[in-house]
């Protein structure tokens, strides 16, 4: 069914192995660049790319191999990636899958961008999602749908499908990706790869297309933990372009990796293994929670009485803050417009209403009408409220524990089709991850076993505010004992 | 018999506050660029831009709550106003609703009415909040299209609200004339209201003199220069009484002023009022503002027109009106403490200042800025008049020299033109015996019970000195040597 990955490949290689490697000379940064872009051209079929740009990615690979030579090194020197559509780029097409953004180029790159690349990270491309990050399954592209590699007849889960596809496919050995409500740990636990959203606030917003501002987190998806703590290294950090962005000191994420587990407290939310956890995911986060036991931690049973709750307060805070951040496109400065048009309040309808795809267009509505007159109270302002006792309660449950594991879906990947009729079970497959994107806190997805037909299962790990070194270092410790996030799928 | 009606006003006003940015993006907006050459990505909304507060508008609006009075919130909100315009790019306005960061405040002028004597107004504000301008839509040569200039675009406003306790066009305009001066004399505001800078929206209504409720209001936009202001609301109150005497009611709608035909006419009603779906901006954190800053900026700020008016009347005794009149701007005020600090009779350089100056002002249209008379000069003049150097005519003919750029120096002009007031009183004796013999005929007039003929007599004698003699000495001979 999957096999381990075979030393030596670079296409196989981690973060820390090509590094190794480019420092010893064994392979140059324009090699690996054209060993993946040909990789991403040998597997179009999975769709996870939307624009690649052989040209753009030697020149940034040539001056990675310039650096180089100079006398430069760092881990992540020369080493390639690739970015969701959400993050704005100048040398790439930038559309969110969207069509009302169809060939829009940005003047300047989003910051998460900037600091990788000032790393010396060389870009493959941009990839596929949901539209605007709106999704769990990533059906909602206006460029159609992803593949799971592991499995071509399910989803690689949303909206951060195509990054979560390419890394588990190794299209790329990492690709950015975004979380507004599980839009990483999703994907990750879906394509069997590593996702992880640190801290609200840690990473700049700047560049990144708005779909909830108050939740939206730029994180990774990496084949594993070791590889997300160093690239984190380069990726987070304070940006004033960003008034939400955090100024702290910068950290060495990679500082736990080597910590030990005896004493850590894991809590258990039993909310998190209530009905509806399929059977075979609660079996396998079961076994990933012993394993933890065997490492030394200790499992602590947490409440959080209200996560259930997460679902209904998510969709209505996002989806409010999503009708006012998509206002801005209305055909009259960039992007798409329709054809025809006798007036202004006509051009931007029908902009909107060719442009946007069925769910955005869904988000807009709910968001339009719980900000509405006479009814912002009951919506907009009691789901803000209840937000702040969601958060609260992990508050109480990080004063017993140090990190709170449990499932990131309560089953494996589904078919497509299979919920997009049904927009309410679409939403529900956010159930686990919502309330660590309402609380703000650092939350990943890892690979702890597989289910039917082979589909890869996730565990969630969470953290308090700024744990990520913490959460980072106790996934590596069941990484380093196990090796679910080193199976491939198969033909790749 | 007539019905007696009040009318109720109150003011809406959008400062253009001095930044050297935008509200929210770090750039210029200074005005009159090419269109949409001074928009940056943030002010164009592309896709990943944010907004980053420029503090400097913070401050600026903490200053004008300090002037007035009014509390300064330790802690206030930024939300989204959202509505779809071609010339609002994100598709929705940063403004503050709920918590605005200046509440309350108050501002007292003098009103003048045309028909009765001055008094003084005190007016309560509701507000000040922060905001961002939209840019402009130039529906004219694009043929058939519509042209978008997002230059202004991000420029920082300051929404000062009053509450409708305005009772008359005039007492309108003084207050937003006041208003205005406050602005620019606390450096915040240029004040051009042709270019916009500061732009009055005012809220109108009538109702019965005496009721207790208000009456229908209507919002009159485009008020950009005081005398359409006053024409705008003198029409307005007229509509709506002849509306309600006709039988008619007054609809709450928003109007614009056209001054071309002295008419206001619909421009949207509340019926089509959008719902602008306010709630807090998640991308900018709630406006903190400290103690120390507040103090910061106060320890900053001019002495204010109210109590630089108030120390004119008590140290200097200048009177309530000219206090006032000598505030009514920064730069103004300016000119004159320059002179009366280099004059002996601050009295005096006030009623030069007031009288001639103002006067040659504005048969020239010139703003006080650029007052061809130095100040130290007016001084000296003034001086020269306390000191007996000169008498009044020669200062006034003096002024005229300096005004017309053909005298520099004062005392420079007094000497080379022997302008020196004649105070000998032999020399006057002299002239007044000659000017006696040879006005028989007046000193006959006089002598009949003629009073007019003695002011003639005076003005002979005067034109005998070339207008230099000291008018008192001259009159004091004159009625001696009459009697």
């Amino acid at each position: 069914m999957s096999a381990t990955a075979p030393a030596g490949r670079p296409e196989h290689a981690s973060l820390a192995q090509l590094g190794a490697l480019l420092d010893r000379r064994q392979v140059s940064a324009v090699e690996l660049a054209r060993l993946f872009l040909d990789r991403i051209e040998r597997h179009r079929d999975l769709n996870a790319f939307l624009d690649v740009r052989p040209e753009a990615t030697l020149a940034q690979a040539r001056a990675a191999d310039e650096r180089r030579a100079r006398g430069e090194s760092g881990p992540l020197l020369g080493v390639p990636l690739a970015h969701k559509d959400v993050f704005v780029t100048r040398d790439w097409h930038t559309t969110a899958s969207s069509r009302i953004l169809q060939g829009y180029t940005s003047p300047f790159d989003a910051a998460v961008v900037e600091r990788l690349a000032g790393a010396g990270m060389v870009c493959l491309g941009k990839l596929n999602c949901d539209e605007f990050a709106m999704g769990s399954s990533n059906e909602n592209s206006a460029y159609g749908k992803v593949l799971n590699p592991w499995d071509r007849g399910a989803v690689p889960g949303g909206s951060s499908g195509g990054s979560a596809a390419a890394v588990a496919a190794r299209l790329a050995p990492l690709a950015t990706a975004t979380d507004t409500g599980g839009s990483i740990r999703e994907p990750a636990a879906f394509s069997g790869v590593t996702g992880t959203k640190p801290t609200y606030g840690r990473p700049s917003r700047w560049g990144m297309i708005a779909f909830a501002s108050s939740l939206d987190t730029a994180g990774l998806l990496t084949q594993d933990a070791r590889d997300c703590a160093l690239a984190f290294n380069a990726m987070l950090g304070f940006d004033p372009r960003d008034s939400t962005s955090v100024e702290r000191p910068p950290e060495d994420y990679t500082r736990h990796l080597e910590t030990g587990l005896d004493g850590l407290r894991i809590g258990v939310p039993q909310e998190f293994f209530a009905a509806g956890l399929e059977p075979e995911v609660e079996a396998a986060v079961r076994a990933a929670l012993h394993e933890y036991e065997k490492l030394g931690a200790r499992l602590v049973t947490v409440q959080l009485p209200n996560a259930a709750l997460g679902i209904p307060v998510y969709y209505v805070v996002a989806s409010a803050e999503a009708s006012s951040n998509l206002s801005r496109y209305d055909g009259v400065r960039y992007g798409y417009r329709t054809a025809d048009y006798a007036d202004l309040a006509e051009l931007m309808a029908k902009t909107r209403a060719e442009g946007f795809g069925a769910e955005v267009k869904r988000r807009v509505l709910i968001g339009t009408y719980v900000l509405s007159h006479g009814y912002y109270d009951a919506y907009f302002l009691q789901a803000s409220r209840v937000r702040r006792v969601i958060a609260g309660e992990f508050q109480r449950a990080f004063a017993q524990c140090d990190l709170i594991a449990g499932p990131v879906t309560s089953g494996v990947a589904f078919g497509f089709g299979e919920k997009s009729a049904d927009p309410v079970a679409m939403y529900l497959a956010d159930l686990y991850t919502v309330p660590s994107s309402l609380a703000g806190v650092p939350a990943m997805s890892l690979p702890c076993g597989f289910g039917r037909q082979g589909r890869p299962i996730g565990l969630q790990l969470m953290a308090n505010h700024f744990d990520e070194a913490r959460m980072l270092g106790a996934a590596h410790r069941f990484q380093c004992a196990t090796d679910w996030h080193a199976r491939l799928p198969p033909g790749f | 018999m007539a019905q007696a009606w009040e009318t109720v006003i109150g003011f809406e006003t959008h400062v253009q506050l001095q930044t050297a940015s935008g509200i929210f993006s770090g750039t210029s907006k200074a005005f009159g660029g090419a269109p949409n050459s001074q928009a940056s990505v943030i002010d164009l909304a592309l896709p990943g831009a944010l907004p980053v507060l420029n503090a400097g508008a913070v401050e600026r609006a903490v200053a004008f709550g300090i002037a007035v009075g009014a509390t300064i919130a330790p802690r206030s909100v930024f939300a989204r106003k959202n509505y779809f315009y071609p010339d609002l790019p994100k598709g929705y306005q940063i403004s503050q609703y709920e918590i605005p960061v200046v509440q309350g405040g108050r501002m007292s002028f003098t009103v003048v009415p045309r028909d009765g004597e001055p008094y003084v107004k005190t007016i309560d504000l509701t507000r000040a909040h922060l905001e961002e301008d939209a840019g402009k839509s130039l529906h004219e040569d694009y043929h058939g299209m519509s042209g978008i200039d997002l230059n202004r675009a991000g420029t920082p406003l300051l929404e000062i609200v009053t509450e409708p306790q305005l009772r008359s066009s005039t007492e309108a305009v003084a207050y937003a004339r006041t208003l205005h001066a406050l602005v620019v004399w606390l450096g915040i505001c240029d004040g051009n209201m042709q270019e916009g800078s500061f732009r009055c929206d005012a809220n109108v209504s009538v109702r019965p003199a005496g009721s207790g409720t208000l009456g229908t209001r209507v919002e009159i936009k485009n008020l950009n220069s005081f005398r359409f202001l006053q024409q705008a609301i003198d029409h307005e109150v007229r509509r709506q009484i002849e509306l309600i005497e006709d039988g008619g009611r007054v609809v709450q709608e928003t109007r614009l002023y056209d001054p071309d035909r002295d008419q206001t006419r619909p421009m949207r009603s509340k019926e089509d009022a959008a719902d602008y779906r306010y709630f807090p901006d998640p991308d900018l954190l709630p406006l903190q503002i400290d103690g120390a800053l507040i103090e910061r900026i106060r320890a900053a700020l001019p002495e204010l027109p109210g109590a630089m008016r108030a120390r004119l009347v008590q140290d200097y005794g200048l009177t309530e009106h000219d206090a006032a009149a000598l505030t009514a701007s920064r730069a103004l005020a300016q000119y004159f403490e320059r002179v009366a600090a280099a004059a002996g009779d601050r009295k005096a350089a006030a009623n030069w200042i007031l009288g001639e100056l103002s006067a040659a002002l504005n048969a020239e249209d010139l703003p006080i800025e650029r007052c061809p008379v130095a100040a130290t000069e007016l001084a000296v003049l003034v001086n020269r008049i306390g000191d007996g150097t000169i008498n009044g005519k020669t200062a006034k003919d003096l002024f005229g020299l300096l005004w017309r750029g053909e005298a520099a120096s004062v005392d420079a002009a007094i000497e080379a033109r022997g302008l020196r007031q004649i105070s000998d009183s032999g020399a006057l004796e002299r002239i007044v015996d000659e000017v006696l013999a040879a006005q028989a005929a007046m000193v006959a007039e006089f002598r009949g019970g003629k009073e007019k003929a003695f002011q003639a007599l005076v003005g002979q004698a005067m034109k005998a000195t070339k207008g230099k003699a000291n008018p008192q000495q001259l009159n004091e001979i004159l009625r001696r040597k009459l009697r």
